[in-house]
């Protein structure tokens, strides 16, 4: 279990955003979120601005935008309900392309995108510059309850091991001659499930108690909470993008 | 199912958020009551495995409406309805902080559908199909059925009940549409979903009774969730 520090976001450097203590980052990373999601939609220079904000960010941390890009896919859903709204909305009609579109809906997708895109980089460039291990010390730093960085630890933990397991299970059943595709599959899988649940909760328990033993209280050593919490100076740094998100938000507000 | 930055507007999801976060305390006040040595790697491990088959999603929406699992009524069979609702809560928090799945300014919403309306609506089935069905194993197995096929569900209205308060866009008449849509497509996973979590529950309960929380209070009336006192703390 050596390695658990890391996870499959986690970009390796020692950029001026990786240095910074993991609580700064999650409270930076939320406030510009919110002030995004607080945005008139119709204020379309302000979403510009949020953007250039990222990249600067993203430049900073040495993150590049095309992993940065193929990565924000995962909001590929979402723009499919909003590819949905323009038919779906009502109000004035709008002649886009031959279609009649909704004005609403569109103004809606537009909404959802954008909105949508910036937090998914927001939060992609936190998950790039932080490792696991850090986000619980840094929720745990903002006073995040000991019963929720307990059970966010352990998972964090246990989900390399039950991914890598399923893969494995998976495997094996493919070369025993089983085609999982489409619905068929879902027997096998869930059958395979249980097992997959309790092997891997006999393997936790075992270390849980070995933890225990070792002295674990529920609580991460005091040597990761002592060890480089935020300065003054570290906030003060890390505020200048929320803060100017904060007051393009502002400014789109007053003059919409 | 997760919503995303941008879908509902600000002042409904800051009331969903301090809603979430009211019931999230409750949770963690209750939960710190139930989460003794057997509960806590338990905990880890439900969340754990909640998070990793949150990513399966079921091959047949692949070219429609995205769908996966929610896992609720698996967290309150194994954990319990308090411990529970914040595996959960935990699993959705991560997910936005750091893989952007679900918005962040959104979470008080997707935490109000999936892990609080999705765990409680299974916990009272739980609650009630156990005392109703007969102690065998079929009757588990229903048991979980159903109450992770309607939690999916119930999850699923959640966000159309929040659409209709606050959503972005007006969608007029097709509101209806919207919820038949969420309700017919969640039906479908929810049937996915109660197979893996009987599956899941009766494999547990078959070799681990001891580990099923939603049992204790029909073998121990008297005294459910003792904790472990002295030893190992």
């Amino acid at each position: 279990m050596g390695a658990g520090h890391g996870h499959v976001l986690y970009r390796e450097s020692d950029s001026p955003v990786h240095r910074l203590p993991p609580e700064v980052k999650i409270v930076a990373m939320v406030v510009f979120t919110v002030a995004v999601v607080a945005t008139p939609r119709e204020a379309f220079w302000a979403f510009g601005a949020y953007a250039v904000l990222v990249a600067v960010v993203a430049a900073l941390a040495r993150v590049g935008p095309r992993w940065l890009l193929s990565r924000a896919l995962i909001e590929l859903p979402f723009v499919l309900f909003a590819v949905a709204l323009p038919f779906l909305g009502s109000g004035d009609r709008v002649e886009v392309l031959g279609l009649r579109l909704s004005e609403d809906g569109l103004h809606g997708a537009w909404n959802i995108v954008a909105k949508g895109t910036l937090g998914v980089l927001a939060s992609l460039l936190l998950a790039a510059t932080t490792t696991t291990r850090d986000l619980i010390v840094g929720l745990d730093r903002l006073h995040c309850p000991q019963v929720l960085t307990q059970i966010a630890t352990f998972m964090l933990r246990y989900l390399d091991v039950l991914v890598g397991e399923a893969r494995r299970m998976r495997v094996a059943r493919i070369s025993r001659g089983d085609d999982p595709r489409f619905l068929w599959q879902l027997r096998g899988f869930a059958a395979g499930i249980g097992a997959l649940f309790l092997r891997a909760f006999e393997r936790g328990e075992r270390v849980y108690l070995a933890m225990l033993s070792r002295g674990y209280t529920g609580r991460m050593p005091a040597v990761w909470q002592g060890e480089g919490a935020a300065s003054t100076g570290q906030w003060l740094v890390a505020a200048t993008v929320p803060v100017l998100a904060a007051s393009i938000a502002a400014t789109a507000v007053v003059l919409s | 199912m997760h919503i995303s930055n941008g879908i509902i507007d600000g002042p409904v999801a800051a009331i969903f958020a301090a809603l979430a976060l009211a019931a999230l305390t409750a949770c963690v006040l209750r939960g710190r009551r139930d989460l003794d040595d057997r509960l806590a790697p338990m905990a880890g491990l439900v969340a754990a495995f909640i998070f990793a088959v949150q990513m399966l999603n079921f091959p047949i929406f692949t070219a429609g409406v995205s769908g996966h699992l929610l896992g609720g009524a698996l967290a309150a069979m194994l954990v319990g309805p308090w411990v529970g609702a914040l595996c959960v809560a935990v699993v959705l928090v991560v997910q936005a902080l750091i893989f952007g799945d679900g918005g962040v300014a959104m979470l008080g919403l997707n935490i109000t559908n999936m892990a609080l309306l999705g765990t409680a609506a299974a916990y009272a089935l739980i609650a009630l199909l156990l005392r109703v069905l007969p102690r065998t194993r079929a009757g588990l197995a229903v048991t979980a059925f159903v109450a992770a096929t309607v939690s999916v569900v119930v999850a699923s209205q959640g966000f159309v009940f929040e659409y209709w308060l606050g959503g972005t866009t007006d969608l007029g008449n097709n509101l209806g549409g919207l919820a038949g849509t969420m309700a017919a497509v969640h039906l479908l996973i929810g049937i996915g979903e109660g197979l893996i979590t009987a599956t899941t529950v009766l494999t547990v309960a078959k070799v681990r009774p001891d580990l099923v929380y939603a049992l204790r209070s029909l073998r121990a009336p008297a005294a459910p969730a003792v904790p472990v006192a002295g030893g190992v703390r």
